[in-house]
């Protein structure tokens, strides 16, 4: 009888000590999934956030901000100064009659002439303003988060941003400005347009990750 | 050398100019039509102003290549559309015209702003005129005479 008991009591200890063995292994393999998991997470986001900055270095270049202004009026120039001919924003972007921006811009560079031209020239919404009062660029952080905001950005998601950056006439034009009045090139954005739109799709790709500083 | 065919005040015009050659030039130089003015050569004055398509265009810095089958509408034919001779008449009753260099191109941004805003505020017309400048500083006159002119259009 007392041997009995002793055999029972041994198989539950050892069926006890599999059970726990079990469960402490499985705890170690899923936590190391979950490091990997979150690591891998972390790199996307690293990654997403290096590529936005290459963005960024081309959204605040002046053939891009220069008309991206939070002001009344575009800028003109590399030194980003206030367009000249008293040029004023207007309640759609496109100046007002008597000096819209079609008034000089026309559909496509005039380079005998100097006026760079494009489909349809007109001012960013002051929703997406990427400058303060003071004509100074905005953190990488706050045009981050303009870029992303849908109520800001015309409702584009992630894949609409990538086509956005891709296709659009205006932002086409960046990479080929024309000539400047004396007949010298404008100066182009500091990366071209493929590394640009590689560097849009894979900030997308990594979720449109935006840092958190202001 | 290109040819192009323009839409001049109504009339169909046939010009052999190089491509570039801005649309000021062949207005004065080719068809002879000298009422538009050459001012600074950069749009920052304004006396050359005509209309393309309805839109008040500084002609010293449009590549003829670049108007297309878009209408054309210089100082000589704005007295056939209502609001120009509005305000030609306004312009007249107001003794508006000092040297009258500018005032081709002041007359024709006018009319472009009548024709989207018929009751101009005063910020109005600084905004939309800000571009047209006068040496003879008529600015004064310019602006009693564009509301003049918007009041006979009523």
């Amino acid at each position: 009888m007392l041997a009995t008991h002793r055999l029972v009591s041994r198989r539950f200890l050892f069926m006890l000590g599999v059970f726990v063995t079990l469960i402490a292994l499985s705890t170690i393999v899923a936590l190391k999934i979950g490091e990997k998991k979150a690591s891998a997470s972390n790199s996307k986001i690293a990654d997403g956030l290096a590529a936005w900055e290459q963005v960024y270095s081309v959204l605040t270049s002046p053939r891009c901000i220069n008309c991206h202004t939070a002001t009344n009026y575009p800028q003109q120039g590399d030194d980003r100064h206030r367009h000249f001919a008293n040029v004023i924003r207007g309640p759609a972007g496109k100046g007002v009659p008597g000096l819209n921006c079609a008034s000089c811009h026309q559909s496509e560079n005039a380079d005998s002439t100097g006026v760079p031209g494009g489909h349809n020239w007109h001012l960013a919404p002051l929703s997406m303003r990427w400058q303060d009062l003071n004509d100074q660029p905005l953190s990488s952080a706050a045009v981050c988060r303009a870029v992303v905001d849908r109520s800001r950005n015309n409702g584009l998601d992630g894949p609409g941003l990538l086509k956005h950056h891709e296709e659009e006439p205006l932002v086409l034009w960046a990479w080929n400005p024309g000539r400047r009045p004396d007949g010298t090139m404008r100066t182009l954005p500091p990366i071209t347009h493929a590394e640009f739109v590689a560097a849009t799709r894979a900030w997308v790709d990594a979720g449109t990750p935006c840092r958190r500083t202001k | 050398m290109a040819t192009y065919q323009l839409n001049v005040n109504g009339q169909s015009k046939q010009v052999n100019v190089d491509p570039s050659t801005p649309l000021l030039w062949v207005l004065r130089e080719e068809l002879k039509m000298t009422g538009t003015k050459y001012g600074c050569g950069i749009s920052a004055c304004g006396a050359c102003t005509v209309h393309v398509a309805g839109i008040a265009t500084r002609s010293c810095v449009v590549p003829v290549s670049l108007i297309g089958d878009r209408p054309i509408v210089t100082i000589e034919g704005i007295g056939q559309d209502p609001v120009g001779r509005a305000v030609q008449d306004a312009w007249v009753d107001k003794d508006v015209v000092q040297c009258g260099y500018c005032q081709s191109g002041q007359i024709m941004s006018a009319v472009a702003l009548l024709k989207a805003t018929p009751k101009p505020t005063d910020v109005n017309i600084e905004e939309s005129m800000g571009g047209n400048l006068c040496r003879c500083a008529t600015y004064v006159r310019i602006r009693e005479a564009i509301k003049s002119a918007g009041q006979q259009m009523r």
